[in-house]
């Protein structure tokens, strides 16, 4: 993780690049100094998401119960919303359950979108042996899963992905 | 000092200029993001559960067919220019060049390499699948990567989710993990001032722009990065064929740019080439920005077949030779790094213009 290079105590998540008389120069500032130079963070949400959410954690209406949701700590590895917002950085990738509704917002707002669409993981070679449709290989779709995610495609109006979704649940039955 | 002879071509191919648009794209790279499932990300894990990832994936690309004949750094005990040379080659992140002890779970750091693809072990991820191609090759990058994916995929597990994917420990790399970066030299367009609209353009279709050594680098040289900025929500081939897009656009524009100045000013590039060149070839100290600005203004002139006889492959010999690393490593100091820089550009042009009789 890099420092702001003006203040140079919080994170740089700006990226400004300066074009003047054919020299470019990158200055890499925190979300307050790069405001203070003039950027807009605005009209550009989906640019600087990762900061805007870290930012709006434990603020607005509910804060209390959002503050006291940010202490609550993964399962796994203790983790908590406050340490993400420190470092960015997740602990564990049972992370992703523990708080999947936040991420899930976050997601969305980084990427535009929160259902993967790659390449579906296989699964070692030590684990279960795959089944023969392709879409239900991965080690977390059961069935329950798979009817969870067949709502959520049917809510978001995807219905390539509710088709694939509902053929892959009537392999398992 | 780390013998990167050991290191088939010491991870070099790329340089040979022969990819597709080498004229304008020097390389293709790209990374894959990948977690072994039910240990802890960087900042969580101890020591030994970082011990324990090493030991697997190693065990994993030693069976695979990328384990013959490849090389293991482990970066621990790599002095700090050791770990620079490496990461001015593009064979470790930026990241892994700082001391072991200054990072977030620092220790057992390395990198397995065969030729220029190879994997990195306990960087901000567990593995990062990379590979270094020359010239605009994006489609044969992944098919590379993709095999090395399903290797080591089959033997460790990887922490993967039905509906987020590949999981990675900072979520914008989550999805796919996949990040492509076509490394593009583009002094037309910084010339006639376009660059400013395409850099914007760039942002405005989901692509992201950075210098020559990736995240938070400065551009010298004319040379940037253009990457993918998003990872999740499409697949693999959307995300390449979307960069792939835009990079061929960008190449056009380029090469439309070069051709306005030469219509325009043929004499003022011809004299901007030859400068650079006559100063390259004779200069007694180079700095490291002046070195890469000259050699941009040489690449150019390679481009419009200014200079006869001088290739694409000696352009990139010297842009990497002449990184301070690999200065420090051929025996320079600090202090006399812009001589020895200056040394080494002499002797490799004019052995070169001795060769066309120049």
């Amino acid at each position: 993780m890099s420092l702001c290079e003006t203040c140079g105590e919080r994170e740089a998540v700006v990226h400004l690049t300066q074009i003047v008389d054919n020299t470019i120069t990158t200055l890499n500032l925190c979300e307050p100094c790069a405001a203070e130079k003039g950027v807009e963070m605005g009209t550009h949400a989906a640019k600087f998401p990762l900061g805007d959410f870290l930012a709006s954690l434990g603020e607005g209406p509910g804060a209390a119960g959002v503050a006291a949701e940010a202490d609550a700590g993964c399962p796994s590895c203790g983790a908590t919303l406050r340490d993400f917002r420190q470092t960015g950085r997740l602990g564990c990738a049972d992370c992703y359950r523990a708080f999947e509704p936040q991420l899930r917002d976050l997601l969305r707002r980084v990427h535009g979108n929160a259902q993967h669409a790659g390449e579906r993981y296989r699964g070692a070679a030590a684990s279960p042996p795959p089944a023969a449709d392709d879409s239900s290989r991965a080690s977390g779709d059961t069935l329950p899963d798979l009817r969870e995610r067949l709502r959520r495609a049917v809510e978001a109006e995807d219905f390539e992905l509710a088709a694939r979704l509902r053929d892959a649940i009537r392999g398992l039955e | 000092m780390i013998d990167l002879s050991l290191v088939p071509d010491g991870g070099l191919s790329w340089l040979d200029g022969s990819g597709p648009l080498s004229h304008i794209v020097l390389s293709t790279r790209i990374r894959l993001a990948r977690n072994v499932e039910g240990v802890p990300f960087a900042t969580r894990s101890t020591a030994a559960d970082r011990q324990r990832v090493l030991d697997r994936v190693e065990g994993a690309w030693r069976a695979s067919p990328f384990g013959r004949g490849s090389v293991r750094f482990l970066l621990d005990e790599l002095e700090h220019d050791d770990r620079l040379l490496l990461h001015e080659r593009h064979l470790i992140s930026r990241e892994l060049v700082g001391a072991p002890s200054e990072r977030d779970g620092g220790s057992a750091a390395a990198v397995l390499l065969s030729g220029a693809t190879g994997v990195m072990v306990n960087e901000e991820d567990h593995l990062r699948l990379l590979t270094v191609q020359s010239g605009f090759a994006l489609t044969q990058a992944y098919a590379v990567l993709d095999q090395l994916d399903a290797a080591l995929g089959s033997a460790v597990p990887f922490a993967f989710h039905p509906e987020f994917g590949y999981l990675t420990a900072c979520p914008t790399n989550a999805g796919t993990g996949l990040r492509a970066s076509v490394l593009i030299h583009l002094p037309g367009l910084v010339l006639t001032k376009e660059i400013a609209k395409v850099l914007q353009g760039l942002t405005q279709v989901g692509l992201t722009f950075r210098g020559l050594y990736g995240e938070g680098s400065e551009v010298v040289g004319n040379f940037f990065q253009l990457s993918n900025q998003t990872t999740l929500g499409k697949s693999e081939a959307e995300l390449l064929d979307h960069l792939g897009k835009i990079v061929r656009q960008v190449v056009a524009y380029e090469e439309q740019a070069r051709q306005v100045l030469w219509r325009d000013a043929p004499n003022i590039i011809a004299d901007k080439v030859w400068r650079a060149y006559g100063l390259l070839r004779h200069a007694r100290s180079l700095s490291f920005e002046e070195a890469m600005n000259l050699l941009s203004g040489v690449r150019l002139g390679v481009g419009l077949n200014l200079i006869p006889g001088l290739g694409v492959y000696m352009l990139n010999k010297l842009l990497i030779f002449t990184q301070p690393a690999h200065l420090a490593a051929g025996g320079a100091s600090v202090a006399g790094a812009p001589e020895a820089r200056a040394a080494y550009v002499r002797r490799l042009l004019d052995e070169e213009a001795e060769r066309r009789g120049a």
